[in-house]
This record gives C-alpha cells, structure tokens and sequence, in this order.
C-alpha cells in the first residue's frame, strides 16, 4: 500500500513524463492554446495509458520474458508488438467510443487517432518495461504487479493533464503579453516549459 | 545535395510556414531532441540513428506504396519503423553499448518520433524511392544538428567537456544545465535565434 502510494505521487510529480522526460511533447506543444481542448487531450490521453500499460505489462510478463509462456526470451520484440498493441487499441478505443458515448467521442474526435503516435503512451509502455526488473522494496518506481501498472499509468496520465493544463491557461494569459517577435509562439512556448520544469524540480525530493 | 534537397523539399510542401527544419520549424520529434542532449555523444548517436532510419523507412513505403491499403497505412508505417527501430537498437547494443544505456528507452521512442510518420506520410507515399530517401536523409540530418548544437552546449556549459574531452580545465561542474528545464530553455533560445536570423513571421 505504502508503495503503491509513493508510486503515485512520485509519478505525478517527481517523474512527470513532461518535465522530466520529456513524453509526448509534439501534442503537448501544439494543442494546448485553450484549457478546454488540452483537458479533453489529457483525458485521452489518460484513458490510452490506462488501457496499454497494463495490457503491455501483462505482455511483457506472460509472452516477451523468458518466464513467458514460449520459455524464449523475446525482449527484442518488445517494440514490434508494444506498438502494434497501441495502434491496435486506439483503434477500438476509438470505436467503442463512438459507439456508447457519441458526446465524448465528439469532444475527443480529433485527438483519439493521434494518440496512436504520441511518445507517451509508447514511453510508458517502456518505462514500465524497465521498471519491471526494479525492487520493489528498495525503489519506489518499481513496478511490482498488475496494479502497480494500473497505478502508473493513471498517475502518468494525471501528471501529463497537469502539465498541458497549466500550459494552456499560462498560454491563454500570455495572448495578451507583448513578446518579442521573433520568440512570439514556439520560442516562449519552450521557455516557458522551462520555467514550470524548473518549478516542478522542487518536488524532486519528494518521499512518502 | 542538401541544398537541392531543401528546395525540392520546399517544392513540395510549397508550406505556408516556410518549412525549413523539422524541429524548430515543424515541431517534430521534440521528446527525444530534448532527452538525450545532456552530452554531445548521446545526441550525435541519436541524430544518426534517426536519419539512418528515416532514410530507409521513406525508401521501404516508397517502394512498397501503391500495395499498401489506405485504411491500414498507419499500421503498415508502424510495423516497418518498428522492425528498423529494433535492427538499431540491436546495433547500438552491440557496437556502443555505453551509449544506447545512456539512450534508455529513447531509441524505442523513436518509433513514435513524428519526423518519421510525417515523412512517411507527407512524401514517401507519394513519391519515388531515391527522392524518398533524399527527403529522409535531408530531415534527418535537419534534426541531427539541432540536436548536436543543443547538446554540445548542455555539455560544455554543464562539464566544460566536448565528447569527454576536457576544454576548460577546472571548470565546475553546473548541474543546472543538466536538468530537464535548461533543454527546454536552450532550445527556445534555438528556436529565437533562427527565427531572427531567418526573419520569419510565423505566428504559431
């Protein structure tokens, strides 16, 4: 329990896929110029992650890993079938969507097949890879069990809501600033992630 | 062959941005340009990687496009970027181990790169082989010296070091331009200077 918690809050806030690793940057960077699009963005966002990691994981554990049931070590298959995994996914995602819940799939419409190629939901399914083979007892990014992988992937997707919102309403206030020419648009886009990660560094001490 | 490369690029795009580079210009493949540049060897590994794969990713739906479905074309892209993807990363294990440690999960990630997927579909869908592999080498190597110019400061602004090699003997170590943050700061300025000096009016 304990363990589980202190991977949920270092996940939102130490390792942030934003500003600490940098994951999805590409979507983070060119959707989030109103709160309203970049929350309908993180919440998808969220609901990939939360279906692929652990289905990922249970991959990872029960078909790649040498333990699986093949007993060959197939690890360097890992990307091939982690991606197709993903596409395959946001793809039925995408239609069960549409088909119970027209009203969210008109809200996350556009954004739902570009998920497919955002880092994040791959980095995830990597991160988690590695984090597989940590101790759960001595390291707090551990992945342990399947919860442990559901609990990454809802607190990743958190952390990555929390970051493209604060962007976009830093965003919406800096339409009214003057800025320099040249800078106006990605340049201070990218300074002013800076500035959050570098707010965002205080949390990095953090342990429960 | 860059020059003429560039120009047919602009060709076809004929982009109302003025497409010039596919970091500072398109917004592509900032993840990864942002993670590994904490060292210059990192980052030259990377760039190549990237254009290696994006050269023969182009040339393989090039040559392949007109038999490719257009419903599943995604998944086709992804599965070929995939196999080469996971030939350099066996590569990198096996020839430079140290550095694909350092790489991490970042070479993984360059499946996910958008430079890939929209070379691959902006151009190599629609044309020939050997310009598909021009454009692949031309955005990849674009996207190496972004990465090369970023890291090569991150390493000698935070080591006083070029490749390991010390410049500045004594110089402290400044562990700030190692974090997360100053790469994002860094490539702003990036990003500033070469709007400036190209006099682009982008409103992005």
């Amino acid at each position: 329990m304990e363990h589980t918690l202190s991977l949920f809050v270092r996940s939102i806030f130490v390792d942030n896929m934003i500003f600490a690793s940098f994951l999805g940057m590409c979507s983070y960077l060119a959707v989030s110029k109103n709160v309203k699009t970049s929350l309908g963005l993180g919440i998808a966002v969220t609901f990939v992650l939360l279906v692929t990691v652990p289905v990922d994981y249970l991959l990872q554990k029960y078909v790649l890993d040498e333990s699986g049931i093949f007993g060959v070590d197939l690890t360097y298959l890992s990307f091939i079938l982690f991606i197709a995994v993903i596409a395959g996914i946001v793809q039925l995602v995408e239609m069960i969507v549409e088909r119970f819940s027209p009203s969210l799939y008109a809200a996350l419409g556009i954004f739902l097949p570009l998920i497919a190629v955002n880092c994040a939901i791959m980095g995830a399914s990597l991160f988690m890879q590695q984090r597989i083979q940590m101790d759960p007892a001595t390291s707090s990014q551990a992945i342990g069990g399947i919860g442990d992988a559901f609990v990454y992937a809802l607190s990743s997707g958190i952390g990555w809501i929390l970051a493209i919102v604060g962007l976009a309403a830093i965003r919406e206030k800096m339409a009214y600033t003057d800025v320099p020419r040249a800078l106006q648009g990605l340049g201070i886009t990218f300074i002013t992630v800076g500035l959050m990660a570098i707010a965002f560094m205080c949390f990095s001490g953090l342990r429960i | 062959m860059s020059q003429l490369f560039s120009k047919a690029n602009r060709q076809v795009f004929a982009a109302p941005l003025g497409i010039d580079n596919p970091v500072l210009v398109q917004v592509l493949g900032i993840c990864s340009a942002l993670a590994v540049t904490a060292k210059l060897e990192p980052a030259i590994v990377m760039g190549l990687s990237v254009t290696v794969i994006t050269a023969f990713a182009n040339v393989i739906i090039s040559l392949i496009r007109k038999t490719i479905p257009l419903r599943i074309r995604i998944i086709i892209q992804l599965v070929v970027v995939a196999t080469l993807v996971t030939i350099v990363s066996m590569v990198l294990k096996a020839f430079a181990y140290d550095v694909s440690v350092q790489l991490s999960v970042y070479v993984g990630l360059i499946i996910t790169n958008c430079i890939l997927m929209g070379r691959l579909e902006a151009f190599a869908m629609q044309n020939g082989p050997w310009p598909s592999f021009l454009d692949g080498v031309g955005s990849g190597l674009g996207y190496a010296y972004i990465l090369v110019i970023i890291g090569a400061a991150r390493e000698f602004f935070g080591a006083g070091t070029l490749l390991d090699i010390t410049i500045i003997p004594g110089y402290p170590t400044n562990g700030m331009m190692v974090t997360p943050a100053m790469a994002m700061i860094l490539l702003g300025c990036v990003v500033w200077a070469h709007r400036a000096i190209l006099k682009e009016d982008t409103k992005k």
